[in-house]
């Protein structure tokens, strides 16, 4: 059954099963694999796209529920926001192995563009769903901080 | 930790590339002298490729998993060859342990904190080699001398002269091979020492980094299993009528330890796998269960077991009157963010395995094995490992996927756990049973025996390298010991307990330096004394180790008589050649912790990427904070009681506290870093815990003994 969401600004329209979770619908169906599994249970943040702006995790998001909706994964985030986390990611020299840090970076960036100069208890908070199994939750800490203050300058 | 060491000695071997270009690598010339005729039959280790186009590609022997390998052995590589590091391309090698064999392990393995120090001297001496031989062809064509040449970015001038690397790549294929060329003593580097970016660290920003669950095929069909409810467990018989007719569902199988389906789509599979009625004979470990686990362990700690570490006489000291204590760690699963995947595409001739695997050798065996093929039909293409931790030196998930796609000839068929399954189908860090006697005289310990009694890994995953009841990775932690103490003795005992054990980052360092540590500690008390002066004093044939702790107490601010609500936790060890301090620093209340800083000290010898190698002591401390705070795997009735991240947590953003990391020391290698942050975290965390609340906890995690970490 042909069900049509908007994915990155393309209207794309993908023939699953309603009740195929959104995260299998990117990585399988459409073949982007920037967004990860790691839980399937909406514990570990390794499969976090925007939903109509919305940080959601894709693991138990079905198709269904996201038909004729605005969808943002990894590989379509952009704007100022993503580009100074990312710049600061890259700084920081944030990933060890990797796997989480497409979840922690639109985790990042969807906190910023709510809460542009987050206290250390609101990245706490914001960031606290996302599992880093390497450990570096200190460096993701100095990249917000950072992210945020490129972003002050800049304003 | 050389296990399994191997003599061999190098030597440079430097080929033409076909359509230009050269080709260099180290044989590994071999003592013996059938190896030394092989090798002579041209077997040539591909580490270097440069091309006319001036491309430099490094053929990466070592798998990337968050340490860094990449970027770090480039820098090795970058600093003899006289490249920016960050012009290399890295080529991920497959399976050909002949040329890249770990000469540390024995075997092409990516593991137990070697990969930089077994690859010190071969990857520099193929650095300078080929330099060497790119300057010769340079002084050849413009009639200079060698010594007239500059070498920088790789480019190589002599005056008016200049040529890069590529245009000068064919010809030095043809230049002799030099022989023992000298590398960089420490103080000449360039590159090492540097911090440049991660290689990998910009895709991983921005999820483009394949990892093993992201390869892809074309033609690719995906595999979910319905695995046993127990390890060891068969599946007798299932009916899958139920999916077999389900609109994608191409195939069933049972491959013993579960029932596969395979489907176009993920989804189609999993779900159909979950739908299948099987019946299970569980096994031989049917009946085990956590309490079963401790029993069996309790009832072997009289054995006497295998001596790792001995001095004088503790028996008579012991008699009169010491102090006794049984230390315990329960059992960890790994938890890779990325669950155990593999994809294979087996053809008539040829399998084809694309796989995050730490050990591409042991994959292209498993793989023989399952299909009846030979080694050299089988290639490996290790891909980019989402957290590997010593879960991805197993090879369960690579035999299971070639017996699926055994039956797809011709498509490649990819399987991916869930994480249930990946919890439920570790192999467990060991349980392990701590038995720990001391005696105290006048403020010193007099005789100290620690007895380590816990199932062996490497009776199962390397057999052959148990001998005598000594299970070489079981000593760590004992054998290495650092305190002089009179008396001493340090025993390992081997107690199978019917769970399948696995090698955890750090291994059995971790499990006998919560042991060791946390009892020191206690002689320490019953001493009297400041935990840090009395350790100090026992340091004063190892000034190594000595001036680590003394640092990590000047770093961390500890004091022995902090306000009250504080309090600091210490704990020291020797581990991969690196001497390393964790100093805990904790504040709150007698049932309510707060990890306020951990302090991390260490000599590890010349830091090779020092930004890399701080977060490789992060990162190691959080994967200690797993163990310590509240993780632990349970079994009822055979079967893993823990399913997913919320019954086994592994720690989240406000688990971790600052960690302060310093480097020190002044030796001329190299040593091991990618474990050392995980052992003395417990111990550390621990003894700060006891310092603030006056309770003693000897058994991990620490939430079991009555604390709460806020
Ligand atoms: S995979 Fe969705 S939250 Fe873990
Ligand atoms: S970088 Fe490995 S899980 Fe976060």
């Amino acid at each position: 059954m042909p069900t049509t969401i908007n994915l990155n600004g393309k209207p794309v329209t993908v023939n699953a099963a309603p009740d195929t979770p959104m995260l299998w619908v990117l990585r399988d169906h459409l073949g982007m694999t920037g967004t990860k599994f790691g839980c399937g249970a909406a514990l570990c943040g390794a499969c976090t796209v925007y939903v109509d702006g919305v940080p959601t995790r894709s693991c138990v998001t079905p198709l269904s529920a996201i038909a004729g909706k605005k969808v943002t994964s990894i590989e379509g985030l952009q704007g100022k926001v993503a580009s100074a986390v990312q710049a600061a990611w890259d700084k920081a020299q944030v990933p060890q192995c990797g796997y989480c840090q497409s979840g922690q970076v639109m985790a990042a960036t969807a906190l910023l563009t709510k809460t542009p100069k987050p206290t250390d208890a609101q990245i706490e908070q914001a960031m606290q769903g996302n599992l880093c199994r390497c450990g570096t939750y200190g460096r993701i800490r100095t990249a917000i901080h950072d992210a945020s203050k490129q972003l002050e300058g800049k304003a | 930790m050389s296990a399994l060491p191997i003599s061999r000695r190098e030597f440079l071997k430097v080929t033409a590339i076909a359509g230009g270009g050269m080709m260099v690598g180290v044989n590994l010339g071999a003592i013996g002298e059938a190896e030394a005729a092989a090798a002579a039959g041209g077997v040539e280790n591909a580490w270097i490729k440069i091309t006319p186009d001036n491309k430099i590609t490094f053929i990466c022997h070592r798998n990337e998993m968050g340490q860094d390998v990449h970027t770090s052995l480039a820098m090795l590589l970058a600093d003899e060859l006289g490249v920016d590091p960050r012009k290399v391309t890295i080529v991920q090698a497959g399976s050909n342990p002949g040329l890249y064999i770990n000469k540390l392990l024995g075997g092409q393995i990516t593991g137990g904190s070697t990969s930089i120090r077994d690859a010190w001297e071969p990857l520099r001496q193929a650095g300078a080699g080929a330099r060497t031989m790119l300057v010769g062809a340079a002084a050849a064509q413009w009639k200079v001398s060698p010594g007239d040449c500059k070498v920088e970015n790789g480019v190589v001038t002599s005056g008016k002269n200049k040529a890069t690397f590529g245009q000068l790549a064919t010809a030095a294929a043809k230049q002799p091979v030099p022989k023992d060329v000298p590398t960089k003593a420490k103080g000449q580097f360039t590159v090492i020492g540097s911090n440049i970016q991660r290689l990998d660290g910009a895709d991983k920003a921005r999820g483009k980094t394949v990892f093993g669950i992201d390869a892809k095929q074309p033609g690719m069909l995906y595999a979910a299993m319905q695995h046993s409810p127990v390890i060891g467990g068969k599946a007798v018989s299932f009916d899958a009528s139920a999916v077999e007719k389900r609109p994608g569902v191409k195939k069933v199988v049972n491959i013993g330890d579960g029932v596969a389906v395979i489907a176009d789509h993920y989804w189609t599979a999993r779900q159909a796998a979950d739908a299948i009625k099987v019946q299970w004979d569980r096994g031989p470990s049917a009946k085990v269960d956590t309490a079963s686990v401790w029993a069996t362990l309790d009832k072997a700690k009289d054995r006497p077991g295998y001596v790792a570490g001995k001095k004088g006489d503790v028996a008579p000291v012991l008699a009169s009157g010491a102090l006794e204590a049984t230390y315990m760690c329960q059992m960890l699963s790994h938890a890779t963010l990325e669950p155990q995947n593999c994809m294979t595409l087996v053809t008539k001739d040829t399998i084809d395995i694309w796989a995050p695997t730490q050990f591409p050798q042991g994959a292209e065996g498993t793989a023989a094995a399952v299909s009846g093929y030979k080694p050299a039909q089988i290639r490996i293409h290790p891909q980019f490992i989402g957290g590997g931790f010593g879960r991805k030196l197993e090879n369960d998930f690579i035999a299971q996927s070639v017996a699926i796609s055994k039956a797809m000839p011709g498509v490649p068929v990819k399987m991916i756990w869930t994480r249930p399954e990946d919890m439920g189908h570790d192999f467990y860090r060991p349980p392990s049973l701590h038995v720990m006697k001391g005696v105290v005289k006048d403020g010193k310990v007099a005789a100290l025996s620690a007895k380590l009694v816990s199932p062996s890994v490497t009776s199962r995953a390397f057999p052959s390298a148990v001998k005598d009841g000594n299970d070489p990775f079981m000593t760590e932690g004992l054998a290495n010991f650092t305190y002089d103490i009179p008396n001493m003795e340090l025993r390992s005992v081997i107690e199978e307990v019917g769970v399948r054990v696995g090698y955890w980052r750090s291994v059995s360092n971790a499990l006998n330096a919560f042991a060791t540590e946390g009892f020191i500690d206690e002689l320490a008390v019953s001493a009297q004394q400041d935990p840090v002066a009395f350790r100090l004093a026992m340091l004063g044939t190892q000034p190594l180790q000595k001036a680590v702790l003394e640092k990590a107490v000047q770093l961390s601010g500890y004091t022995a008589t902090p306000p009250s609500g504080r309090a600091f936790g210490v704990a020291s060890m020797e581990c991969y050649d690196t001497h390393a301090v964790i100093i805990a620093e904790v504040s709150g209340t007698a049932s309510k912790v707060k990890l306020e800083r951990l302090t991390v000290v260490a000599d590890a010898g010349v830091i090779v990427h020092p930004d890399q190698a701080v977060a490789q002591l992060e990162g190691g401390v959080a994967t200690g904070l797993i163990s310590t705070l509240r993780s632990k795997i349970t079994f009822k009735d055979g079967a893993v009681e823990q399913t997913n991240f919320h019954d086994f947590q592994v720690p989240r953003m406000s688990d971790v506290p600052p960690i302060q990391v310093a480097f020190i020391g002044n030796r001329d290698k190299p040593a091991g870093l990618g474990e050392v942050g995980v052992p003395l975290v417990a111990p550390a965390v621990a003894n700060a815990v006891f310092k603030l609340t006056g309770k003693r906890i000897r058994a991990l995690p620490l939430e079991d003994g009555g604390v709460t970490f806020a």
